[in-house]
């Protein structure tokens, strides 16, 4: 792992190079190995280390960055020249600030410590008995299994000739499987730092209950209907939401949020937070310039309450016309690396519903009439931008819910569904867990019980 | 002196993994160079440059695969993940069944370049950005354009690539990618138009030359005046109508509905776990009408099918490149395979398809151009309107999506029009369509001719754990079908 004294050692060289005003550097990059299993057996097994570092330098109110993978000397000088060069040809920015300095910062960045030993140790032997293990359960049904058990451990770096010096390191290990029938499948993924929290077996379990009790699906019409989205689900879904919530696309007008800031668009038992800190989440606790993040209210009890800002974008909100619309605005800490086009969101989301009402998925399950329980969603796009229309498949484990029972598989269905209509008609929500999807970033979000969920076309699997 | 020593490191990885006992080994070393730069609403949005050297390492060892890369091309550094790529082969081998086994390939010494009249990375910084600011000054003239974004994107992709039957092959690629769009947010709708296609605009493996063909600022008022036009224009309707659909979500269609279920790979269900699998199962080879008799599909990798972004000469496995018949007369004739995957659909010989994102990942895989042959008649776009009493017209793709075996679709583009009696009439806003493959691709009754046939480029299609972004190419000419289902995005939308 390449360590912070490494690091600020080739921040040393850079700043050697530099003729700039100010100088950045970022370092990111790491090891990590992932065994892909189909068909009950190993079929891919990959291992790499990379690191890459990336130069930004600011030259007299302008501003540009190049990266390269290679860290002798006279690369590092040549990526300090190629930064120089780019920012040299471009017309004046106004709005470019000086690189950030500690002393700008309310309190420090705090550590998180997110780097476990006992995952960055894991080796290929180990991968493929955990594989293993999942394709046993497979094999013990009778099902045929597909999926990845990976780990990883990576470090991110940043230091500005202002005095900024950020390190965070974290490792992860992933599994996800999906357990194949005849005519059905289920489906299950967990991410965590510490690969103690993962267990594949229970994994593989609970996709094999999915793909057996999923067989002989039938076919439903499309409709409206109460679904139970589990928590996979829902994170795939909401994530399209979180590319609008900074304040450079509400200067781009391309944001749901335009004319939206302050107002209840969603149930009163919706409250999304942005949370670093929280003991679910990872990731680093400093933006893409060095800033300390901040733990950002997004949405209480339904109300669109704050956004979050880069400093840039914090700095040009405060002298718009939107400035009396976007609640606080100051840096929040979730700035991307600069020049960027997009400016900033929020990436460690935490959805909560009304303390003490929670419900477990069985709950929900046990006070539905009729209604449709999804494992998980796919291929999700935007449709409309401004209502935050999406469309997508469900996908392994989609079953029908008569009478308070599951009851059986379903044909997959594809939806089209707002965002916002679907979190006005949320019902009942669980303790909110961390999880994994394919379409969005991981979150901390409930299973949710919706009603009036739009299916609109049937496909034939 | 740069060839000299990737030969050397070529012979390091195969020399240890031959005394390691390796059944098959190669090596790729790959370098390459990126240039992005951007504009958004007047000012420079992200100007930056980026380079990647290193090495991956593939062994079938003990009959299973393993794949190591590093960065670190010093003879340690080369001999630490050679070794570990056996090390992970053999970890494989722990949960196997048969063993992989290899269609055999000649062995090839070559050097090959693509195309490239004009090095993108030799145009001046200055000349891009003077070109990103005038469109984008163009399109923001337009009244009720609310955010304007412009592109250029530049790649040389270097690679060296050694294995143990022999080969040593020398490929270099140019990339350029150009496009823009502009936003336009009035009352509570967000309409966008994109030129000359949406998502980054064209790609080709082509130098700056591509710059210079697509007439960029030339279009940019009208593609403004389309994004404000768009919020007085009528809703799609919905229901059942004959629709015709610009080249470039042809292409798209063809991406979607026929590159990826064709993917050997996801039809014996090695993608199962991600990008899923396949309607095309193995006994549907030489029996599917998947098309109309006027439905000819090929993935051709080959120079003479054009700059596509699936273009080469050698695929990762050292296997040239080819042109297979994927859909002829409308009949299912053939999968994308690859060495390991060739000999389960009775080949002889692996299709060539194999590609890899850099030298950090494995190679899979990955649609060359798969593209829709043009009409034989001459008929043009106008043509083909001319011909359709009742329908709708449909260009640039908004949305796309499609179930996990290919076969339930619905696209959304940014603007369509009505056609009633052989003319365009209404714009229309919000258009969507919605299928299912077969049906769809057997209601196609009319393609337009060569002349008005483009070859797409897709920059960022992703597959694979972990994920990898390659570029494919998808050649089509404005297509017209009956019958097809419209609207349904906004089917009980509220």
């Amino acid at each position: 792992m390449l360590s912070r004294d490494k690091a600020s050692d080739i921040f040393d060289k850079v700043q050697k190079h530099s003729s700039a005003d100010e100088v950045e550097l970022i370092v990111n990059g790491g090891k990590s190995s992932l065994t892909r299993f189909a068909n009950n057996e190993i079929t891919q097994n990959v291992s790499e280390e990379n690191y890459v570092l990336s130069v930004r330098v600011n030259l007299d109110g302008r501003t540009a960055r190049a990266t390269t993978n290679k860290f002798d000397e006279d690369s590092i000088r040549r990526v300090v020249e190629s930064a120089t060069a780019l920012a040299r040809v471009q017309d004046k920015d106004p709005d470019l600030l000086p690189m950030p300095a500690p002393s700008e910062f309310a309190a420090p960045i705090s550590p998180v410590g997110r780097a476990f030993f006992e995952t960055s140790s894991i080796g290929p032997r180990e991968r493929a008995e955990a594989v293993g293990k999942m394709v046993g359960v497979a094999k013990q049904h009778d099902l045929n299994s597909a999926g990845i058990f990976a780990t990883s451990e990576s470090v991110e770096a940043l230091f500005n000739s202002r005095g900024v010096s950020a390190y965070h390191t974290q490792t992860q290990a992933d599994a996800s499987i999906t357990m194949i029938g005849t005519d059905s499948s289920g489906w299950q993924k967990a991410t965590y730092p510490d690969a103690r929290d993962l267990d594949p077996r229970r994994l593989a379990e609970t996709a094999a209950k999915k793909a057996k009790e999923s067989a002989h699906p039938k076919e439903l019409p499309p409709g409206k209907y109460t679904v139970i989205l589990e928590p996979a689900a829902v994170l795939d879904l909401v994530g399209f939401m979180f590319w609008d919530w900074g304040g450079q696309a509400i200067l781009d007008e391309r944001s749901f949020l335009n004319n939206r800031i302050g107002k209840r668009i969603f149930g009163e038992n919706i409250t999304i937070i942005d949370d670093v800190y929280h003991p679910l989440q990872t990731g680093a606790p400093f933006d893409g310039e060095g800033v300390p993040r901040k733990r950002v209210p997004l949405v209480e009890n339904g109300t669109v309450e704050r956004l979050v800002f880069s400093r840039g974008t914090a700095a040009k909100l405060k002298d718009s016309e939107f400035r009396d619309k976007v609640g606080p605005v100051e840096a929040t800490g979730h700035g991307f690396p600069l020049p960027n086009e997009i400016g900033e969101m929020p990436t460690n989301i935490v959805i909560t519903g009304p303390a003490g009402q929670s419900k477990t998925v069985d709950q929900m399950i046990a006070s539905t009439e009729r209604g449709i329980l999804v494992t998980r969603l796919w291929y999700i796009r935007e449709v409309e931008p401004y209502e935050k229309l999406l469309t997508g498949m469900t996908r392994d484990g989609t079953f029908l819910i008569e009478n308070g029972q599951v009851r059986q598989g379903l044909l997959n269905f594809r939806f089209n569904e707002s965002m916002i209509h679907m979190l006005n008609n949320v019902e009942a929500m669980s303790e909110s867990v961390r999880s994994s999807g394919e379409e969005s970033f991981d979150m901390v979000v409930p299973a949710m019980k919706v009603r009036d969920f739009n299916f609109t076309e049937v496909t034939k699997f | 002196m740069l060839a000299c020593h990737m030969k050397e490191i070529g012979s390091w990885v195969l020399d240890i993994c031959s005394a390691r006992g390796a059944e098959y080994a190669e090596a790729r070393v790959v370098d390459e160079r990126h240039r992005a730069l951007a504009t958004k609403n007047g000012k420079i949005a992200s100007a930056s440059d980026s380079e990647s050297l290193g090495l991956g390492i593939r062994v079938l060892a003990d009959g299973a695969w393993g794949f190591a890369a590093t960065e670190d091309l010093t003879r340690a550094g080369v001999e630490t993940a050679a070794a570990q790529a056996l090390e992970i082969a053999r970890a494989s081998a722990q949960v196997k069944k048969d063993g992989v086994r290899l269609a055999p390939e000649k062995a090839y010494q070559d050097d090959w370049s693509s195309p490239c009249q004009i090095d993108p990375f030799s145009i001046s910084i200055e000349q891009n950005l003077d070109l990103l600011m005038k469109i984008d000054a163009e399109l923001r003239s337009v009244q009720g354009v609310t955010l304007a974004e412009t592109n250029l994107n530049f790649r040389r992709y270097e690679q060296w690539f050694y294995n143990s039957d022999g080969s040593d092959i020398h490929q270099l690629k140019y990339t350029t990618g150009a496009g823009y769009a502009a936003y336009s947010f009035e009352g509570t709708e967000i309409q966008k138009r994109s030129y000359p296609n949406s998502f980054g605009g064209q790609w080709q493996d082509k130098g700056y030359e591509l710059v210079e063909q697509l007439k960029l600022l030339e279009n940019a008022r009208r593609i403004g005046e389309e994004a404000v036009a768009l919020h007085k224009a009528d809703q799609c309707p919905e229901g059942r109508f004959d629709i015709i659909l610009d080249s470039s979500q042809l292409g798209l269609q063809i991406h979607e509905s026929v590159g990826h279920p064709i993917e050997l790979d996801r039809v014996l269900g090695m993608e199962a776990n991600f990008a899923g699998t396949s309607f095309l199962t193995l006994d549907k080879l030489h029996s599917l009408k998947y098309g109309s008799d006027i439905v000819n599909v090929v993935a051709d990798a080959t120079e003479s099918h054009g700059p596509g972004l699936g273009t080469f000469k050698y695929d990762d496995e050292g296997v040239p490149a080819q042109c297979t018949p994927i859909i002829s007369n409308g009949l299912f004739t053939g999968y994308l395979s690859s060495r390991d995957t060739a000999h389960m659909i009775g080949l002889k010989r692996s299709g060539g398809t194999m590609r890899a994102e850099s030298w950090n990942r494995v190679p899979m895989i990955r649609m060359t151009n798969i593209s829709i042959l043009p009409g034989e008649k001459p008929l043009t776009l106008d043509e083909l309107i001319a011909s359709t009493d009742h329908g709708i017209f449909f260009k640039t793709n908004r949305s796309w999506s499609i179930d996990d075996k290919r076969y339930n679709f619905q696209f959304g583009t940014e603007i369509g029009w009505e056609i009633k009696g052989g003319k365009l009439t209404r714009m229309l806003k919000n258009p969507s369509y919605s299928g299912i493959t077969t049906d769809f691709w057997n209601s196609m009754e009319a393609i337009c001719s060569r002349d008005q046939w483009t070859l797409w480029g897709t920059p960022n299609c992703g597959k694979g754990q972990p994920q990898q972004v390659m570029g494919t190419g998808h050649g089509a000419a404005p297509a017209r079908f009956r019958n097809v289902k419209v609207g349904t995005a906004y089917k009980g939308a509220e």
